[in-house]
Formats: C-alpha cells, structure tokens, sequence
C-alpha cells in the first residue's frame, strides 16, 4: 500500500519533506496556514504563485502532492499505527471553513520557529512590533513599519529585516546588537558558515551605503509615547546584558523592530509526546523524533535557517517514505548543524534582560499580567510550575495561549523562587489553534485516500 | 527536623487537612513530588457542587463543606490579607432536562435532596430562560440550587498552603515520597523521600490518583483508581451564563461506574471571561492522550444548551485524574493496618468543593476531637476499598 505521508508547514523544510517524500513514492499531503508555500524565510508578495519558492513549481505539479495551503492544524491524534491529523481549511473567521482529518502513516513536522520578543517598559506600545512582523509587512504587502525605525535584538537576522525595511523605504536609525557579532563566531562556524558570510558582508555594504549605524553590545531598554512610540531609550549591555548606567541615550524613532531569537512552534510536537532536549525536538540521523513515524525538520530541531532547513527536510521525507537517508543531504545537514551551533553560542539570550522590565510592565499583554503580578504569584502563591504560575497570575492564559509570553514568564519566574518551569510545558497547547465550538461539534470528513 | 503529620500531596485536599491541622496547632509539613496543585487541582472546573449528589453520605460532607468554605475563605483573608483571593462565586446551579423522559428523574431526584435540607427549587420549564436567556427553548424540566458555588481552585489550595506556611507549617515541592518507616511496634515514625527522610508523628496520604499506589508504597493498599476528565476552556466572552448549567444526565455519569466514555455538559462563566464546558469522564488508566471524540461530546452538548456557543472559539483544553473509589466514596480516615498512616483521597471529581469538610474531618479525627459529622461511610476498612486493591 502508497504510504501516506503528512507534512505541516510548507516553509524550507516542509517543501523539501514533501518533494522528497512524494519523489520517493509516498502519497503527500502538504499542509501551512498560509495562502501560498514558503513559509517566514521566502515570503512571497500577497497573490504571489508558489514559482517564487525553490521547489515550489515542482511541488504544485507533482502527481503526488495535495497542497492544503490556508489550512490548520488544530490537533494530531495517535492511531493504532500512524496518526490522525485533524485539519481546518479556510480563513478562520470566515463561515465557509471545513474540517478534514487526514491518516498519515508518518507526519513530517515543519512548523518552523516565531521570533522571541523580551518585555521592556513601552514595548507593548503601538508601533513597537517584531522583527518578524516588521519583514512580513515589507516583503508581503511592500509596506514600511514606519519612517524611522531602530532595530534591535539578538543574531544575523536583524541585518535582512534590516535590509528589507530600506528596500520599502524605511530609515534605520541604527541596528543594535545585544551579543557580540561576528566577533562571537568560533572558527568552525565560521568554516561552515562561509557561505553565509558572504550574505552577511553584502548586508554590511547595504547598511554602509545607506549610513545605517550597525551597534554591538547595546539595545533598546525603552520605549515612549502616548498612543504609539515617538522615541526609545537605548543603553550599553554589560556581557550578562545588564544595563550599564550612563549609557541610555534617548532617540526619537516612530516604529522600533525587535527580535532575540526565535522559539520554535512547538505545540504539535509536544501533543505528539516528542521529546525534547535543551527546547527542541530531539531527533535521529533520519530526523524521526521519540515517536515512531513522527519526523521533524527544520528550526523546531534547532535554529539554523532556511539551508540546513531544507536539507533537513529533504532527510525527513524520504525516510517518511521509507527510504534510506539521502547521503547529499546528511552531509549538508552535518556542516549547516556546525554552523548552527556556531549561531546559538555567538547569540544567546543571556540571563540579564530579566533587570529590563519594570514592576508595571506587561509581562503577558493577552490577559494583561504585569511583572509585579507575577512576581507576587510565583512567590506568594508559590506558583513552582508552570501550570500553577499560569492559574494564579493568569499569564499565558489569553488569545496567544503563551506563544509570546511563555518563554519570559518561565524564566522570569524561576529568578524569584526555586520551582521548576519546564519550558515545554509552556507549549502544551493540546488544541494547536483555535477553533470554534460548532466546528469542532461536526462530523469531520474523512479523506479517501 | 520532626513534624507531627506529613502530609503526601500538595493538591487541594493534602492543602486542607495540612491548614485544618495547622489551625488546630499541629505541625505539619506538606509534600509533594512536583508543584503544589499542578496535577488534578489544577485541573478541574472548582466545583462546589450539593445539586449532583443522591441523599447519603457524600451528599452530607458536600453540605458541610459548603458551609464551611465561606468561614474558611474568611479565615484565610485574616491570615492572607488580598493573597486570599479565590474567585468564590456563589452562583448558584441550574440544571435542566433536555428530553421528556429526563424531566421527572429530575424533579424526583431534586425532591429527594429536598427532603434532606438542600434548597432545589423546581423551576417551570417556560422559566428556565428567566435564569439563563440564551438557553435552548427546548427545556422540559428545569431546578434551581442557590447553594451551588465555584472558585479557582488553583488560587484556593495556594491561599491553603500560604496559610500553612503562615502558620509555621513546612511545604516543599519536588520531594517525592517513596515509603514510610514504622518502628518496632509498627507505628509510623518518618517518610521516606528523595531528600532524606522526614520523622513524624502520623503521615496523611493525599495523593489523588496516585493514592493507590503510594498506599502500596507504604504498606497498606486501598483501591483507588484514575478516572480521565477533559474540560475545555473558550476565548473571553462578555457576561453570557450566569450560573453553572447542567444537563440532568451529569447525574447518572457521575454515578456510574462504567468505563465507556460519558460525558454531560456543564457550562459556566468564569470572572476572567471564558467559559468551562466540562467534563468527560472515562476510565482510560493513566493515558493521557486528548480525544477527538472526547473533544466532539462535550462542544455538541454545551452548544445544545447554548445554541449561541457554536459560534464561540475554543481557546483550549485541559485534562486530569481524578482519584475514585470503586464505590465511589471518598476515603477520610486511619489505617487500621499500619498505626500512623492515614488516607484523605478519593474525591473524584469532587475534591474541590469537598476539602473544606474533608480537611476539617481529618483534623478532628487526628486531634480526637469530636467529629462535625459521621466518619464511619468514609473509613478505610470498607471492603470495596480493601477486596480491589
């Protein structure tokens, strides 16, 4: 029997699985929320067709690919052998949604990873957005977050966003780099990441021409205005990034870019009981996780970016399909993890930025839970888990169910008492998106395949 | 360091009797191998439920322990100033039949809990929208129970345990107990733990579903088994269900000993907004895979009472044990096979509502004071508990 492969997300690593998957025999069912394929990494213009993506015109003509773009996955259930991958196709507040729950005798997860925003006073403030956000707006719809923006986190991602902000005609004011830069790159990574380096050296020129400061070891502790941001505070970070006194200087901006990394979206590897090392999923050479027939690719298995992505991807699907590992791909995962690890050791989020917020900033924005309320949750209600912490402050209780404020709240948390917050358990979202109380009371459609 | 009682298990009910305990000057330290109310305590509903219960002994300890939450809530506002917030609602329950055959069990049923002292108010069917507006027209029969009452019971078993602590109690989370020491008369005399062993006077099994085991643990088996509930959890709405509504066969679920699937709908508000269908009840081990079937139940019945939920977003759903005994009653009591060992477990999916009355039983008991109501239908040595395990 045509094994049947399901693979989510359509970034990368998903458009990889499935070609690979579907060149090898399988029967792919190709799943993202989007409407068109290509993930964060090649967003394409609103109304864009998928020959814009490596891979994309083969994927959209091959006979064993069905392509399920504008489509949740809401939650994967365990079978006797395999899953069931309970799927909503259709905008979400729109009447006209289906349901659909698909077999997969092996899923390929490639949901990706969302950049990791960190609370500061007025970060929640109009025009203060992420840099995710901020590339989004320009490369899918050519709209400019604002005139003058500063950017400002951690890693090599800055510089495109930064890149793709002058390209719709933005002003940078300056791009603030809380780590070291390239100065923190060891020599390995170096080595494997020399292809990158050529990327990053273009940046460079771009930032150089159109006069955009590039500052290390400094970032955005504030932002002020009334109804949106008019201006910033920006200091000088010590090596644990603390603050260092005398160095706020104050700008005036109209939107500001942050991004300190990424967090991979995690919930359906946590529903289908992955297990997870250091907050990714921990996989095998054929990228099959501690679950039988649930594979993984991508940043969910550690931030790398879109190379080491699709590779990985390329691993995944075929061993989805019952093939041996593609020798071509292994090798470029192999040097692509070098690099990543390079990445992550040049670009920690290091333990400092917890002296950032003040007592009434918004740690949770969905259900409004400031850092003072959860400090008094976590010590006087002695809140020690994650579970506990959310039922008494209510942080990550609200429409994001945490995505944003999950992470922060955990590490916040553990700086005021001995508990233990399982940064996974901040990604048990057993209902992966939301749906609404009549859809999920219908009968799904089963698929005929 | 030597405590008078250990208590295993820092869900509501091991909070209860550890505070019960403290307040009657005992000292107590509490334990728990995880985070104190993280596992069943963190998720149910809060219940405080007197309409779901036949006339018998667990309808008695409901009853007490309804009286006893406002003056224990009171006591903990002393202690606890604003930390001793609940969100204690006394909303008061409806609970309705939705088909002709359901409608006289239920007014029998109320008719019964009436002649026992529990205020059910017959409500004519053409009422019920007086009550709830956007109920399903299609009500037969519908009762009114103003005793009826909710609260977080997260905040709740943290607002017990700050108390304990206030009070010179010892609560440590992440210590897992893994047996007991007797001495050579075979009393108890520590706990042993993942840190070291603890020396005490009494030790109080509250572990909840896991109470089976940590009694086989300790020498002394009781059977008490998990039974899964799911609860589902929607985006905030503006004030839409004003009490907690039911549909009478919740009455015959929780009853049941079946391992099937039952759920039955109870829909309420909560006062951050989103509302709480409950609750599934299914006898599936420790499995804790969620249920797409499970999931389906529960949305067809709340939006059958609640035509208006269908178009509402299911924000997420939670699931639990809940610790049962095969003749489902709690266990609130001594040990006869091992002097010093106690059990407080067995609520199902009570436990919330019953630990006033259940924490209060246990210190009396513990203490030799005179009971506040009759302990023998909760003792250890009842056959269903002893033959199953």
């Amino acid at each position: 029997m045509t094994r049947r492969v399901v693979v989510v997300g359509a970034g990368p690593a998903g458009v990889s699985a499935a070609l690979a998957a579907a060149d090898a025999g399988a029967q792919v069912t190709l799943v993202d929320s989007a409407p068109t394929v290509g993930g964060q990494f090649h967003r394409q213009p609103a109304g864009a067709g998928p020959d814009k993506v490596p891979g994309g015109s083969r994927l959209v003509e091959h006979p064993r690919v069905r392509l399920l773009t504008d489509t949740v996955v809401w939650t994967v259930e365990p079978l006797h052998s395999g899953h069931l991958v309970h799927v909503r196709t259709g905008q979400a507040d729109g009447p006209g949604r289906h349901g659909e729950a698909l077999t997969a005798d092996a899923l390929v997860l490639a949901t990706g990873a969302y950049d990791r925003a960190l609370p500061f006073p007025g970060w929640d403030l109009p025009g203060v957005v992420t840099a995710g956000a901020a590339q989004a707006l320009a490369k899918g719809q050519g709209i400019a977050i604002g005139d003058r923006v500063l950017v400002a986190g951690t890693g090599p991602f800055l510089l495109p966003v930064a890149q793709s902000l002058v390209g719709v005609g933005a002003q940078v004011v300056e791009v603030l780099e809380a780590n070291g830069g390239i100065r923190g790159w060891t020599p390995s990574a170096l080595v494997a990441g020399r292809g990158k380096l050529a990327e990053l050296a273009g940046y460079a020129r771009l930032l150089a021409t159109h006069r955009v400061p590039y500052r290390t070891r400094r970032t955005v502790i504030a932002a002020h205005g009334e109804d949106r941001v008019t201006s910033v505070t920006t200091a000088a970070l010590d090596r644990e990034w603390r603050v260092k006194p005398g160095t706020e200087r104050r700008l005036p901006v109209d939107a500001v870019c942050v991004g300190f990394g990424f967090t991979p979206q995690l919930e359906l590897a946590v529903s289908a009981r992955c297990e997870l090392v250091d907050g990714f999923v921990e996989v095998t050479p054929t990228q099959e996780t501690s679950v039988p027939g649930v594979f993984a690719a991508g940043e969910l298995t550690g931030i790398g970016g879109a190379d080491l992505a699709a590779a990985e991807g390329t691993i995944a699907g075929a061993c989805a399909a019952g093939q041996a590992i593609p020798e071509a791909a292994l090798r470029k995962a192999r040097r692509g993890r070098t690099f990543a690890a390079g990445l992550a050791n040049a670009y920690p989020v290091r333990p400092g930025w917890r002296t950032w917020p003040a007592d009434d900033t918004l740690v949770c924005r969905c259900e409004e839970v400031t850092l003072g309320a959860l400090r008094t949750a976590a010590r006087e209600r002695d809140a020690l888990g994650v579970r506990s912490l959310k039922l008494t402050s209510r942080v990550g209780l609200g429409l994001c169910q945490g995505r944003v404020c999950g992470r922060n709240a955990a590490e916040l948390a553990a700086g005021y008492t001995g508990g233990h917050y399982d940064p996974s358990d901040t990604a048990r979202r057993p209902i992966a998106a939301p749906l609404r109380l009549g859809e999920l009371a219908e009968d799904p459609e089963k698929e005929n395949t | 360091m030597h405590s008078d009682v250990v208590v295993v298990g820092a869900g509501v009910i091991g909070a209860a009797c550890a505070h019960a305990l403290s307040v009657a000057g005992v000292r107590v330290t509490v334990l728990d191998r995880g985070a104190p109310a993280s596992a069943t305590t963190a998720s149910g509903e809060g219940n405080v439920l007197v309409s779901d219960k036949a006339p018998g002994p667990e309808l008695d300890l409901a009853m007490a322990s309804r009286l006893r939450w406002p003056s224990l809530i009171a006591s903990l506002r002393e202690d606890l100033g604003a930390g001793a917030e609940i969100e204690w609602e006394a909303k008061g329950g409806l609970v309705v039949a939705t088909t002709e055959a359901a409608a006289q069990p239920l007014l029998d049923f109320a008719a019964a809990q009436r002649a026992v002292g529990v205020e059910a108010c017959a409500v004519p069917a053409e009422r019920a929208r007086d009550f709830e507006p956007h109920l399903t027209p299609s009500v037969t029969a519908a009762v009114h129970y103003p005793q009826d009452a909710q609260l977080q019971p997260v905040l709740a078993a943290c607002a017990l345990l700050a108390a304990v602590r206030k009070r010179g109690g010892t609560v440590r989370s992440g210590v897992a107990v893994s047996g007991v020491d007797t001495d050579a008369a075979g009393r108890v005399r520590a706990v042993r733990t993942s840190d070291g062993e603890v020396a005490c006077g009494a030790v109080i099994n509250a572990c909840g579903p896991w109470s089976g085991a940590f009694s086989t643990a300790a020498g002394a088996p009781i059977a008490i088994l998990p039974r899964r509930g799911i609860v589902l959890v929607t985006a905030a709405l503006p004030a839409t269900i004003r009490h907690k509504v039911y549909d009478a066969d919740y009455v015959g679920a929780v009853a049941s000993g079946d391992a099937d699937l039952q759920t039955s709908s109870v829909v309420e508000s909560t006062p951050a907004g989103p509302v709480l269908i409950g609750s599934s009840r299914q006898r599936v081990g420790f499995t804790d895979h969620l249920e797409v079937a499970v999931l389906r139940e529960l949305a067809r019945k709340a939006v059958a009472l609640f035509p208006i939920l269908a178009e509402v977003p299911v924000m997420r759903a939670y699931g639990g044990f809940r610790p049962y005994a095969p003749d489902h009653l709690p266990v609130i009591g001594p040990d006869p096979r091992v002097p010093g060992l106690w059990h407080a477990t067995g609520h199902e999916g009570a436990g919330i509502g019953l630990a006033a009355a259940t924490g209060r039983l246990m210190a009396e008991l513990l203490t030799g004071a005179q009971p506040h109501l009759d302990p023998a239908p909760f003792r250890v040595d009842r056959p269903a508990l002893m033959e199953a395990a």
